[in-house]
C-alpha cells in the first residue's frame, strides 16, 4: 500500500530534517560566530551574539602566514586525489571487469585497512618517512593522503564500473582497442559521473584529514589542518583565533561542498538506488 | 574471404564443459546460423570465435590462418551484440568512426567511409545524435554500420534482434539479408528463435548442450532432422512426436508428424480428436488437440476452417511426410 503523506506529516519530517541539520552544522556555525568575537568573549561561556571584530581574521593572517597552508592543502589535496585515480582506474577496472573468485575478499581487505586505527600504525610510518627523508614534504604527505584514501576511491569507482556493461569493453576490444585504449577512449569517458563524485569526496576527505598531517609535517609542507591545531599550541589556548583559522580552512571546502553537492549524493548513493 | 574452420573446439568453465568438442566448416560468404535453446553454447561458440573467450582446447582457423589465441581485433572479425553496445559519450558519426580511428586510419578516408556505411544503413540524418537519442532499429543499424566500416573476413551478431519488438524485428530481418546479398561477406548470426534462422540461413548449426546436433540448410533440417532434438526443435509449431501402437507399426520408436502434414476433417479421418484451443492467426488456425490413443497433438488448418474449444475433428497424417526415429533418439532412414 502506498503510503500516505499529509500535509501535516510533511511539516513535521521538515522540522526534525532541519533540527538534525541544524545540530549537525551547529559547530561549524558556532565556530563562524566566535571568530568574530574577542578572546575574553569566546570563553566568557555560550553565546551567539558576537561584538563583530574581524581582528582575530586580520591576527591570523597577519601572525601566520594564511597563504603557505592554503597553498599546502590544495597541493596536498588534488596531488593525492590525482595519485589515487591513477593508481584506482585500473584497479576498479581489474575488478569490476575482470574478477576472479578472490576479488570480494581483496576489496573487503582494502576496505578493512580503513577500519584500523591509524595511531596504529604511526611509530613504524613515523620511521619511514624519517629515514626516506619525507617528513614535512609535500610529496611524503601526498603519498600519505592517496594510500589512506585509496581503498574508499577503489570501492567507489568499483561500483560505477560495475554499472558499465561488460559489452560495450567487448565492442571496443573488436573494434581494435587495446587495454589503455578502452580505458581512455571508452571506460573512462562513460564513468566521468562516477570519477567526478570520487575525485571531489577523495579531495574532501584530503582536505580534512587531520591525524596524518599533522604528525607529518611541521612548517614546510603543513596544510590547514595543521595551522588550525598551531593555534592550540604552544602559547595556550586561543578560541576566537582558533575559530577564525577553522572557518579560514573550511570556507574553501564548504564551497566546494555546496556546489557540488548535487554530484556528491549521485556519486555516494550510486548502485543504492536507482 | 571469410572461411572459418574450428577444429576440436572446446571450453571449459571450472568442471562444466561448455563446449565439449566442436567441428564445424564455414566456407566463405556464408550465411550462418547457431541456433538452439538457452544454455546450448551458441553464444559462447560465437564468443570463442571473436576471441571474447579463451578456448580450452582446439583450434580457430581463420582463412587457413590459425587464430586460436589472437586477440579479437587481430582475426578480422567485427561483431553486433544484442545490447548494440554503442558507446553513449559518442555521436553516431563517433561511433561508426571508432574501429577507423582505433586502426589509425587517415581522417578524410574515415569521413568517407562512415558516409557510406550511413548512406547504406539509412543513417546519415542521425550522424551526429547520440545512441540516446535514436530508436532500437536505429541503434541497431548503428551498432552494423560500425562493423561494415572495418570491411571484416566475417560479421558475428549475438542475438541482435532480441531487444525489438516483433514487427520491427521483421524488418531488420530484411535488411541483414539484404546486407548479405550486397556485401557477400561471411557473416554468423546467433538466435533461439528458429523463424529467423530458416529465413536468414544457408546453413544452419543446430546446437543443444554444446554439442552440434545438425549441420545443414533449413530445408534439410526441415525435411530430414537427424534426430528428436532437432525435429523437435526447427518448425513452428513443433513437429508431434507419437510413441507406442502407431509408432511400432511403423517399425519406429517414435514417430514424428509436422502439424502442416496433417489434414483436417469434421467427417472421417485417421484419428479423433477434440480440440483443447483453437489459435486463429488470419492465414492460419493452429489446433491444439486431444487425439484419442494418442494424446496432444497440434495441427495447422487454413484460416478458414472454423474450429473452436470442444470441438470432434478427425486428423489424417500425410505417411509420406512422416518421420521415424529409434530408441536412441535417431533418424531411421527411408
Amino acid at each position: 500500500m502506498a503510503r500516505k503523506t499529509t500535509t501535516q506529516s510533511k511539516i513535521v519530517w521538515t522540522v526534525i530534517a532541519w533540527v538534525v541539520a541544524l545540530v549537525i552544522f551547529f559547530p561549524i556555525l558556532y565556530a563562524v560566530i566566535t571568530s568574530f568575537k574577542t578572546e575574553p568573549e569566546a570563553i566568557d561561556g555560550f553565546s551567539l551574539i558576537p561584538s563583530g571584530t574581524f581582528e582575530n581574521y586580520i591576527t591570523v593572517q597577519t601572525q601566520r602566514d594564511y597563504f603557505k597552508p592554503f597553498m599546502n592543502s590544495v597541493i596536498l589535496s588534488i596531488g593525492s586525489t590525482i595519485l589515487a585515480l591513477i593508481f584506482a582506474i585500473p584497479a576498479a577496472w581489474a575488478m569490476a571487469f575482470a574478477p576472479t573468485k578472490r576479488t570480494k575478499d581483496v576489496l573487503m581487505w582494502m576496505l578493512s585497512t580503513k577500519m584500523m586505527p591509524a595511531v596504529a600504525v604511526l611509530l613504524p610510518i613515523y620511521i619511514l618517512f624519517r629515514n626516506f627523508g619525507l617528513l614535512d614534504t609535500r610529496i611524503g604527505l601526498t603519498i600519505m593522503l592517496t594510500l589512506i584514501n585509496l581503498p574508499i576511491v577503489v570501492w567507489m569507482l568499483y561500483t560505477y564500473f560495475r554499472e558499465i556493461p561488460g559489452e560495450i569493453l567487448e565492442a571496443a576490444r573488436m573494434d581494435g582497442a587495446n587495454l589503455w585504449k578502452e580505458i581512455v577512449y571508452v571506460l573512462t569517458p562513460m564513468a566521468v559521473p562516477g570519477i567526478a563524485s570520487t575525485l571531489l569526496l577523495n579531495i574532501i576527505l584530503a582536505w580534512n584529514e587531520a591525524f596524518w598531517t599533522i604528525q607529518l609535517s611541521t612548517t614546510n609542507a603543513a596544510p590547514l589542518t595543521a595551522f588550525i591545531a598551531s593555534f592550540s599550541s604552544p602559547q595556550g589556548l586561543f578560541w576566537a583565533k582558533l575559530s577564525a583559522a577553522s572557518t579560514m580552512a573550511i570556507a574553501p571546502i564548504l564551497i566546494l561542498g555546496w556546489f557540488s553537492q548535487k554530484q556528491l549524493v549521485r556519486g555516494l548513493t550510486f548502485g543504492a538506488v536507482k | 574471404m571469410g572461411s572459418i574452420t574450428l577444429k576440436n573446439v572446446q571450453k571449459h568453465f571450472g568442471e562444466a564443459k561448455v563446449i565439449p568438442s566442436v567441428d564445424l566448416e564455414i566456407t566463405d560468404g556464408e550465411f550462418v546460423v547457431f541456433v538452439g535453446p538457452s544454455g546450448s553454447g551458441k553464444s559462447t561458440l560465437l564468443r570463442l570465435i571473436a576471441g571474447l573467450e579463451d578456448v580450452s582446447g582446439g583450434s580457430i582457423t581463420i582463412d587457413g590462418k590459425d587464430v586460436t589465441e589472437a586477440a579479437p581485433a587481430a582475426r578480422g572479425l567485427a561483431m553486433v551484440f544484442q545490447s548494440y553496445a554503442l558507446y553513449p559519450h559518442m555521436s553516431v558519426r563517433k561511433n561508426i568512426a571508432f574501429p577507423l580511428k582505433m586502426a589509425k586510419m587517415e581522417q578524410s578516408a574515415i569521413d568517407k567511409k562512415v558516409a557510406d556505411a550511413a548512406r547504406i544503413l539509412n543513417l546519415t540524418d542521425y550522424l551526429e545524435r547520440r545512441p540516446g537519442q535514436l530508436s532500437g532499429g536505429q541503434r541497431q543499424r548503428v551498432a552494423i554500420g560500425r562493423a561494415i566500416v572495418r570491411e571484416p573476413s566475417a560479421f558475428l551478431f549475438d542475438e541482435p534482434l532480441s531487444n525489438l519488438d516483433a514487427a520491427l524485428r521483421g524488418t531488420m530481418r530484411l535488411e541483414i539479408s539484404d546486407l548479405h546479398n550486397q556485401l557477400k561477406t561471411t557473416m554468423i548470426y546467433v538466435t533461439h528463435d528458429q523463424i529467423e534462422a530458416m529465413t536468414m540461413a544457408d546453413k544452419i548449426v543446430v546446437l543443444n548442450r554444446g554439442n552440434i546436433e545438425q549441420v545443414g540448410s533449413p530445408m534439410d533440417l526441415y525435411n530430414t532432422p537427424r534426430n528428436l532434438f532437432v525435429a523437435g526443435f526447427i518448425g513452428s509449431p513443433r513437429m508431434n512426436l507419437i510413441e507406442g501402437e502407431y509408432a511400432q507399426a511403423k517399425n519406429a520408436k517414435t514417430a514424428g508428424i509436422r502439424p502442416e502434414h496433417l489434414t483436417l476433417s469434421k467427417e472421417s479421418g485417421t484419428w479423433k480428436g477434440t480440440v483443447s484451443v483453437a489459435e486463429h492467426l488470419g492465414a492460419d488456425t493452429f489446433l491444439h488437440l486431444d487425439v484419442d490413443g494418442i494424446g496432444k497433438m497440434t495441427a495447422r488448418a487454413s484460416g478458414e476452417f472454423g474450429a473452436h474449444h470442444g470441438d470432434t475433428v478427425y486428423l489424417t497424417p500425410d505417411e509420406t511426410r512422416l518421420h521415424r526415429f529409434d530408441d536412441k533418439g535417431l533418424r531411421i532412414a527411408g
